[in-house]
């Protein structure tokens, strides 16, 4: 993949962002157990962070996808891991189905705020009772004259607490398996929607996670996103977005915690020399880097196939082995640093602790390494396992 | 309002630098960036011309090997074009050197009403081109701007003092050097990046600009690095056991150091 001076300015801009306006503020986020989105969005959206593929017409930058390869790199670099993910959920999570497929007067009045960062997205598949099995979920929206009327419960919402919509999975008849169910953008200033919990997380700690509850909501049919209907499938194609940014970012956030541990081993003396003239902390430091590497340049080929127009199916396989192998080996990395830290990488103080929490979300999020493995095998013809 | 800004590009600083054994000056065979204490000066102007209802910011420049990768980040941040001078004959040069270079290319920016620098550079430190460009082109210089205004031909500047700051005027054109910190410099936003591409930026030699080779570069420098040296390692700290008399050595110490 080829950057250009105009990539790496953008890189820069991002970098010298997260540096001044995120990482200073990281610890105080994390204790708080959340950003303030509305403050750190409209920053962003200045940038042009949250439409960076997106049309012009709505305030995207039309830009092509090696973009957000880069914007996910950089991210990856956020001292809190809560924060990249928020990030992510706005634009390659809650806003890609309503970009693809919603209509003129919809992406005008939430697509656009939510690119300038002055609205807070949030998407919202998963229930208490359907995760992996997305086709398992009960929420409902009924019709009744121009108005959906939705019920049900949506559980682990990345930003639910201060989203000003969402993008909700519903069903909408009952057709049963994966037809009958639609996208429907939801505003949480209605009548029966709440928030019935804040939820506590063993990482990624300073992004609010939440339950919510919809009691009898009512939107406009127009609400919809795309043709009622089709939701699963336009939620599969989003999924899509949300696995391949999840990669661009673990590779920059490994990336990033191999060269600090790297750096804290060409410091740290013991038995009389510096612990990175061990061959063996080094060797596997070395493995590691170049497993990142291999993935960094999976991710890149991934990148070219969507700037390329590849089919649907190849990028889902693309996708998900991109995310599985990003999930595992995130885990070995976040892992290793923390040993190679010893005593002081398990102090909260030492940035290895935040990284080990944050890190094992990867391969349960955005559809687990076992669904990843499901779709794989699938592609590969072996059948629905 | 046109709006001139001085800007150095300079060596990444987070990567680690180098001194060339043979010049004793820094290596800038790497990318340079913005320096970043030029970044305010830039933000500075952009914001006088939005004040003002209008105008150009001009950024001028001296530089090895044509590079421009500094030049686009401040015209990707608003700058409307830019002058950059890079000659092989420049290497080497002090700081009088490049303010006569710079001097000669700011005179080429018409109807200029101010010409805005950092107070020093974040790689040589000097400090001294502001005044010195002042001098060159008979303009009156303020130096340590913390907040510029400026209106009817006249700009306003809170000049920073050890003890606050004192108001001063004088009037355009002027030489106005801007302190690090004093306004929040943007980002350059993708919109300005891809804008940046296709703005100009004029690339001169120092004969284009009708300068005697012998004026400037190690040629004209009126000042030599005759040698460089490795900082001293520190040196382990005193240390008082403490036999009931601690607290009076410790006072002892600091008195000797002229701190209490």
């Amino acid at each position: 993949m080829l950057f250009t001076d105009e990539h790496e300015m953008f890189r820069r801009t991002i970098r010298d962002f997260i540096d001044h306006e995120i990482n200073p503020h990281a610890d105080e986020w994390e204790r708080a157990g959340m950003f303030p989105a509305h403050e750190l969005f409209p920053k962003l959206g200045k940038l042009g962070v949250f439409g960076i593929e997106y049309d012009p017409a709505y305030g995207g930058l039309g830009a092509d996808h090696s973009y957000t390869v880069v914007y996910g790199e950089e991210f990856g670099r956020c001292a809190t891991g809560g924060v990249a993910m928020a990030v992510s959920v706005q634009t390659d999570m809650a806003t890609p189905a309503l970009h693809r497929f919603g209509s003129h007067e919809l992406k005008a009045r939430y697509l656009a705020p939510a690119i300038r960062g002055e609205m807070v997205a949030a998407i919202a598949v998963t229930e208490p009772d359907a995760g992996s099995d997305v086709a398992g979920i009960r929420t409902r929206a009924v019709r009744d004259g121009d108005e959906w009327v939705i019920n049900g419960t949506k559980l682990y919402i990345t930003n639910g607490v201060q989203a000003d919509w969402l993008c909700l999975l519903a069903r909408t008849s009952d057709e049963g398996g994966y037809r009958g169910m639609s996208q429907i953008v939801v505003p949480t200033d209605v009548e029966g929607f709440s928030v019935s919990r804040k939820l506590d997380k063993l990482g990624q700690r300073s992004s609010d996670t939440a339950e919510i509850s919809l009691v009898d909501v009512r939107v406009p049919i127009t609400n919809t996103i795309g043709e009622i209907g089709r939701g699963f499938q336009q939620q599969m194609a989003q999924f899509q977005n949300e696995r391949l940014i999840a990669s661009y970012m673990a590779t920059g956030q490994m990336a990033e915690a191999l060269r600090r541990t790297g750096e804290y081993l060409q410091q740290r003396r013991a038995f009389g020399k510096a612990l990175i003239e061990n061959q063996y902390l080094a060797f596997r430091l070395a493995e590691l880097v170049a497993e990142v590497d291999l993935l960094r340049h999976y991710n890149y080929a991934c990148a070219e196939a969507i700037i390329n127009g590849a089919d649907q199916l190849t990028i889902t396989k693309m996708a998900s082995i991109a995310k599985l192998k990003a999930g595992r080996l995130q885990r070995e990395v976040a892992d290793t640093c923390i040993q190679f830290h010893g005593g002081i990488g398990y102090m909260e103080e030492t940035w290895t602790a935040r990284y080990f929490r944050d890190s094992r979300l990867l391969s349960i999020g955005g559809g687990a390494d076992e669904i990843m493995l499901r779709i794989i095998a699938g592609l590969e013809g072996w059948g629905k396992l | 309002m046109n709006i001139v800004v001085c800007v150095k590009q300079i060596p990444d600083p987070a990567e680690p630098g180098s001194l060339d054994p043979g010049t004793k000056t820094l290596k800038r065979a790497t990318k340079l960036i913005l320096d970043e204490s030029d970044s305010y000066g830039v933000e500075m102007a952009l914001q006088l011309a939005d004040a003002a209802g209008g105008g150009e910011v001009t950024l001028v420049s001296m530089a090895p090997n044509n590079e421009v990768s500094g030049l686009r980040t401040a015209l990707a941040m608003g700058a409307a074009k830019a002058i950059l001078i890079s000659d092989p004959a420049l290497a080497g040069s002090d700081a009088l050197g490049t303010a006569k270079v710079l001097a000669a290319a700011i005179k080429r920016v018409e109807g200029a009403d101010l010409i805005l620098t950092a107070t020093e550079s974040s790689d040589g430190y000097t400090g001294t081109v502001p005044e010195q460009l002042a001098e060159l082109l008979d303009l009156p210089s303020v130096t340590f701007a913390k907040h510029i205004e400026v209106s009817d031909g006249v700009v306003k500047v809170q000049r920073q003092t050890e003890a606050g700051y004192d108001d001063v005027e004088c009037p355009l054109p002027a030489v106005v050097s801007v302190t690090a910190g004093v306004v929040e410099p943007r980002y350059p936003s993708f919109k300005g990046i891809m804008a940046a591409k296709s703005k100009p930026v004029d690339q001169l030699t120092i004969a284009d600009l009708g300068i005697d080779p012998s004026q400037v570069g190690w040629a004209g420098a009126g000042q030599e690095i005759v040698s460089v040296e490795q900082a001293p390692a520190r040196e382990s700290g005193e240390i008082f056991e403490d036999d009931g008399t601690g607290a009076e050595k410790i006072v002892a110490f600091l008195e000797n150091l002229k701190v209490i």
